[in-house]
């Protein structure tokens, strides 16, 4: 077996008293939420904190509810809940359905909300055990300073692989942050940065809360996910829209895509789409400007020319499926 | 006969297994135990220059270190070619190979401790692809140093030339494998205590106790007698256990020089090193037929990526040919095989070993004949059948011969015949046939003993024990055995225990590999089963004074023919044999036939006492703009010539279909150019889930061959041949694509359709 690093852990019973211990412990600590990233992470040396702050006791962070006209879901929710929720099916049914597709359901049992949000990137030559990065050679996410996917690059482009960040956006859903300066919200699409080493806006000390996502009235979302089996895969792309609907007509969408680069991408052509365009709803006009828009980089595993074909694919479906949802 | 045999039934091991209660080697924990880890080499092919243990060796916690200079001596599987070091000596030849073993308290300690010894490598250039071993000869991986061959097999039966020239239609193609791994869950572990008498033991993942056993007093220059070799139940195999591996030798050294046992646990990782998965191949096969659909000849050409070591190569250059002259032959047959060694892990026996790349290769273009010569492909292939009883035009010996109610079982279950052709674009069905050996006649070393055996002892209480040597992996041998002895004596299923892979307690048998458990071992103790069912009825027709002849076994009693009244239950007729006879036991063995393969170097390879037969009909679905392939349905018909326990044999068709349609639809064991795997875990090495698994039809085919144990044959490997050929013909037929390579990636077969679409 790959042996875990030692490390002193730490249970607090209440918010306060997380963020207290993380100012005090400094930068060697680390979040453990369901531990299902974090510790094969730390199996293969990818990150060796010295303490570990374990929010499992936090249980006024579970649980999905409603609060005016937001759906205010905690972070320590466990995606299983998240995907099983009745509110969340029907005001925010792209973040149930993406919640419903990571990993397998041992994952989803264990997986919280909020460390799905605040997963690492994933690249194909960082998540790696440390004796093969050390064969390969270190990259500049990790004790290195080259990067094996772009020739020269001096930026990280490892993948956003998180199911629930692209529909956190597509729903315009905001990251609610406590941290010793008190509480921080920050839209999602502002949270995640296009740095595949820290794609995060998450400051030292902070602790993601919660996430609220807006109820409105003739909101349809979808989420779509590329992956070559059933269960387990990560995404190898996805896709997740969001279409308002107002007297029977598109009043706005948006599409969002992911497992690019470090930051989920938001298709400009969608957003610039006239009340004309909304009303018809050009699928495949979107799904060609999608295939322009972005490029897959060979950061995962996977053909990268299937992966770009499959942007129109996958844009196109998501699209006809919200569409015959609205 | 007390009707155990071909009922349906639940095996009591695997509902251990299930509840979590069987005891793996890596759930055995010893006093005062250290464990090992192994320090691998970064570099594809690098001279070891120097090796600085000092600072692992002053690590607290750390108790010894060794290298390649412990263990000078090499081993191999097989005896002629002997080229693996439990740690390389002087020169590494994968990224991967061990360089440096360390025992410490714990696995951290050892962990850190690798870390700590400095190696200092020359590197040295490299063969990493196939291209490159044939390309440059002066790299010198092969055994003289002066090229990277590893084996080259040529045989020709019949004139291919002459055949060819005279043949209406030629079809040439090429093909691509790049080989899988096996993935047991279970992975290799061993552990090693060397007592205060000075005996050694050996705990292991092994399919090959006997084997190890020998390879052990060879490297560790230990005599036989001071080694014991115990093969815990194994969770999963699938051929990647059936050789001796460096951590065996690492922890019994370790073992000897500090006094306290030693594990060795292998992680997911070092899995992939230790590989020995099915080689990568590239196969020219050229194959002619006259216009009635007679196969007029074959000529194939092969070439073998075998990694870095002999490991079973020798054998899977030969089986790559040997074994497609069944159950669909030509006229004429020529194969030209050649492994070569290169800078990645060594390739190996995968159930199916050797063949599985060649059958994939001839299937398709048989179904390619199929179409130009407008015929049915399962008509072509019933045209060209091999009979029952008959030799193989590369000299094997066939016997009972099921192929042709294969062929006509999973032509009528998918309805072949309305349904070919006819499911719109998109929707396609495909079949290919193929065979397989039920062990073969020659042991690994020459040797004339038998090849397996079982031990029999009988308690007073009831209770039979059968000691025996094979190896249960989960394929259910020791089921089998217990089966066979209960209904032979008429006992209950639960009176009857079987103690199996124990040198010191078992007979030899040589290890569960080549599909032998149940044709040589389940031989092996139906002759000693037999043998004391002769005591009993000898027993009790003298104690109720009638000719022996009239004593039947029924279920729970020996029985008198005609006398209803006057049975004798089974524990009383041991006792009453065991006041005439002394204290019971028997022993049975099993030896193949002398002569079975052809009269030609190399013409027992692939020699076997029995051949199964299967045949696949697979239906997929292809999504033209993703290019997945859905494998929806595989019917899969199998002649095991008697189906001892059908719900194994069952278990035995799913599984192998499970893992054919793994290697067709996802899995492919890839090194990158550099000599690193592309990714050594099971989020990049993608084997299916639950959820990818098509509807398995299983159906089981019974030819009663005359030598099996009551007609028994094989079930294991033969039923995962044609599933791969049968995928690639029915996309053929859903879309009107070929691929000729495999696995059927959604990217391929994207390319193939817009390729299609252009052309
Ligand atoms: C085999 C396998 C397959 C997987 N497949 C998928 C997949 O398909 N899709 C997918 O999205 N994920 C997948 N995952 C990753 C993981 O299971 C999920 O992302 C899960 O949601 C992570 O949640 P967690 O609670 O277990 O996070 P943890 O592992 O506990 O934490 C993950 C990270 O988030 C930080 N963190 C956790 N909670 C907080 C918080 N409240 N505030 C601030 N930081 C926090 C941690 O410090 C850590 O850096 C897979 C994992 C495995 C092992
Ligand atoms: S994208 Fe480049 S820098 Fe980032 S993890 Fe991958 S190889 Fe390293």
């Amino acid at each position: 077996m790959l042996p875990l690093p030692e490390f002193t852990v730490h249970t607090p019973a209440s918010v306060d008293e997380a963020v207290a211990l993380l100012a005090k412990l400094g930068p060697g600590a680390m979040l453990l939420a369901g531990g299902t990233d974090l510790l094969p992470n730390m199996k293969q040396g990818l990150h060796a904190p010295a303490h570990v702050v374990s929010l499992q006791r936090l249980g006024a962070l579970r649980g999905v509810r409603r609060e005016g006209d937001a759906l205010v879901i905690g972070a320590m929710t466990t995606l299983d809940a998240v995907a099983g929720s009745a509110e969340a099916k029907t005001h925010a049914a792209a973040l149930a359905e993406a919640a419903a597709v990571v990993g397998g359901p041992q994952h989803r049992r264990m997986g919280t909300l909020g460390g799905n949000l605040c997963l690492d990137t994933r690249c194909r030559y960082y998540n790696q055990t440390a004796f093969w990065r050390g064969a390969l050679g270190y990259c500049l996410k990790k004790d290195g300073d080259t990067c094996h996917v772009v020739e020269g690059g001096r930026k990280c482009v490892a993948a956003a692989s998180n199911d629930t960040a692209a529909a956190a956006i597509a729903l315009e859903a905001t990251v609610v942050l406590t941290g010793p300066a008190g509480i921080r919200r920050l839209p999602a699409a502002d949270f995640f940065v296009a740095d595949g080493a820290r794609n995060t806006a998450r400051r030292e000390g902070e602790l993601l809360t919660a996430l609220e996502v807006p109820v409105r009235a003739g909101r349809v979302s979808v989420y779509e996910k590329l992956r070559r089996r059933g269960a387990i895969d990560f995404p190898l792309l996805s896709v997740a829209v969001r279409l308002d609907r107002e007297d029977g007509s598109a009043r706005a969408l948006d599409v969002v895509i992911s497992a690019l680069a470090a930051k989920p991408r938001r298709l400009a052509a969608a957003q610039k789409l006239g009340a004309a365009d909304l009303a018809t709803l050009p699928i495949d006009t979107l799904a060609d400007a999608a295939l322009r828009e972005c490029n897959p980089l060979p950061n995962i595993e996977g053909d990268v020319v299937w992966r770009k074909q499959m942007v129109r694919v996958l844009v196109k479906r998501a699209l006809g499926r919200a569409t015959s949802l609205a | 006969m007390s009707g155990l045999i071909g009922k349906a039934g639940r095996r009591g091991d695997l509902v251990q297994r299930a509840l979590g209660s069987t005891r793996f080697t890596d759930d055995l924990h010893l006093p005062r135990m250290l464990h090992g880890k192994t320090l691998r080499c970064p570099h594809p092919h690098a001279r070891i220059a120097r090796v600085d243990a000092s600072k692992a060796l002053a690590m607290p916690g750390v108790a010894a270190v060794i290298t390649g200079k412990d263990l000078p001596e090499r081993f191999g599987i097989i005896p002629w070619t002997p080229d693996e070091h439990p740690l390389a000596l002087e020169i590494a030849r994968f990224v991967g190979d061990g360089v440096a073993a360390v025992a410490a308290a714990d696995e951290r300690t050892a962990a850190k401790a690798c870390e700590a010894i400095e190696v200092v490598y020359e590197v040295l250039p490299s063969a990493v692809e196939l291209d490159t071993a044939i390309t440059k000869p002066e790299i010198g991986l092969g055994a003289k140093r002066q090229d990277n061959v590893s084996k080259a097999v040529d045989l020709a039966f019949g004139d291919v030339d002459a055949e060819l020239a005279a043949s209406e239609v030629v079809l040439e193609g090429d093909f691509h494998f790049e080989g899988t791994a096996h993935v047991p869950i279970e992975p290799h572990c061993a552990i090693a205590q060397v007592d205060a008498a000075g005996l050694l033991t050996v705990w292991s993942t092994t399919q090959v106790p006997h084997y190890l056993h020998r390879e052990l007093s060879r490297v560790l220059r230990l005599s036989p007698a001071r080694i014991r070799v115990i093969q815990p139940p194994l969770g999963g195999a699938f051929g990647g256990k059936s050789e001796p591996f460096g951590h065996e030798f690492t922890a019994a050294k370790l073992a000897m020089i500090t006094g306290r046992p030693v594990k060795f646990l292998m992680t997911r990782e070092e899995e992939f090193y230790l590989h020995r998965g099915r080689h990568p191949m590239r196969l020219s096969f050229k194959v002619g037929a006259r216009a009635d659909g007679t196969l007029t000849g074959i000529d194939a050409r092969t070439q073998i990526d075998g990694g870095a070591y002999s490991s079973f190569g020798l054998v899977t250059t030969y089986y790559s040919g040997q074994l497609l002259t069944l159950p669909t032959t030509a006229k004429s047959y020529r194969f030209s095989s050649t492994r070569y060694f290169t800078n990645k892990p060594p390739c190996g026996p995968k159930r199916g070993h050797g063949s599985v790349q060649p059958r994939f290769a001839f299937e398709v273009m048989l179904d390619r004949l199929a179409e130009r010569l407008k015929l049915d492909p399962i008509e072509l292939r019933r045209r060209n059948a091999v009979a029952a009883d008959s030799k193989t035009i590369n000299g094997m010996r066939v016997t009972s011969n099921g192929n042709l109610e294969c062929l006509a079982k999973v032509e009528a279950a998918s309805g072949w015949k309305e349904r070919r052709g006819k499911l719109g674009f998109g929707r396609g069905l495909g079949v290919a046939s193929s065979a397989y050996i039920s062990g073969t006649n020659y042991p690994i070393y020459p040797n004339e003993m038998a090849q397996s055996a079982v031990q029999l002892k009988v308690d007073r209480s009831g209770v039979v024990t059968v000691f025996n040597g094979a190896s249960e992996l989960g394929q259910g041998t020791d089921m089998l055995l217990a089966t066979i002895v209960a209904d032979e004596l008429g006992l209950p299923l639960d009176c009857v225990r079987v103690v199996s892979a124990d040198t010191d307690l078992c007979p030899v048998d040589l290890g569960a590999y080549s599909s032998r458990g149940t044709f040589m071992n389940g031989n092996a103790c139906l002759a000693a089963a037999r043998q004391v069912k002769a005591k009993l009825i000898a027993a009790v027709a003298a104690k109720l004074e009638v000719p022996e002849d009239a004593v039947f076994v029924t279920r729970g009693a020996l029985c008198v023919k005609g006398r209803e009244g006057d049975a004798v239950p089974v524990d009383e007729a041991i006792k009453l044999a065991e006041a005439r006879f002394g204290a019971l036991g028997a022993v049975g063995s099993y030896k193949t036939p002398p002569k079975l393969g052809g009269e030609y170097r190399g013409g027992t390879i692939g020699a076997s006492p029995a051949y199964s037969f299967s045949a696949h009909v697979a239906e997929v679905q292809v999504d033209v703009e993703t290019g997945v392939v859905d494998v929806v349905n595989v019917w899969c018909a199998h002649d095991c010539g008697k189906a001892l326990l059908p719900t194994q044999v069952i278990g035995q068709l799913d599984g192998s279909v499970y893992m054919g349609v793994a290697e067709a639809i996802f899995e492919e064991h890839l090194i990158s150019p550099s000599g690193l795997h592309r990714g050594p875990n099971l989020l990049d090495y993608r084997i299916p889930t639950s959820l990818d698994v098509p509807a398995i039809h299983s159906m089981i085919v019974e030819s009663m061959d005359p030598e099996g144990p009551l007609g028994a044959k094989e079930a294991g490997e033969g039923p995962l041949h044609s599933s791969i050929p049968a995928v690639a013909n029915a996309i053929y037929d859903a879309v009107g694509i070929r691929l000729s390579r495999l696995p059927f990636s959604p990217g391929r077969v994207l390319e193939a359709l817009q390729q299609r679409g252009r052309g």
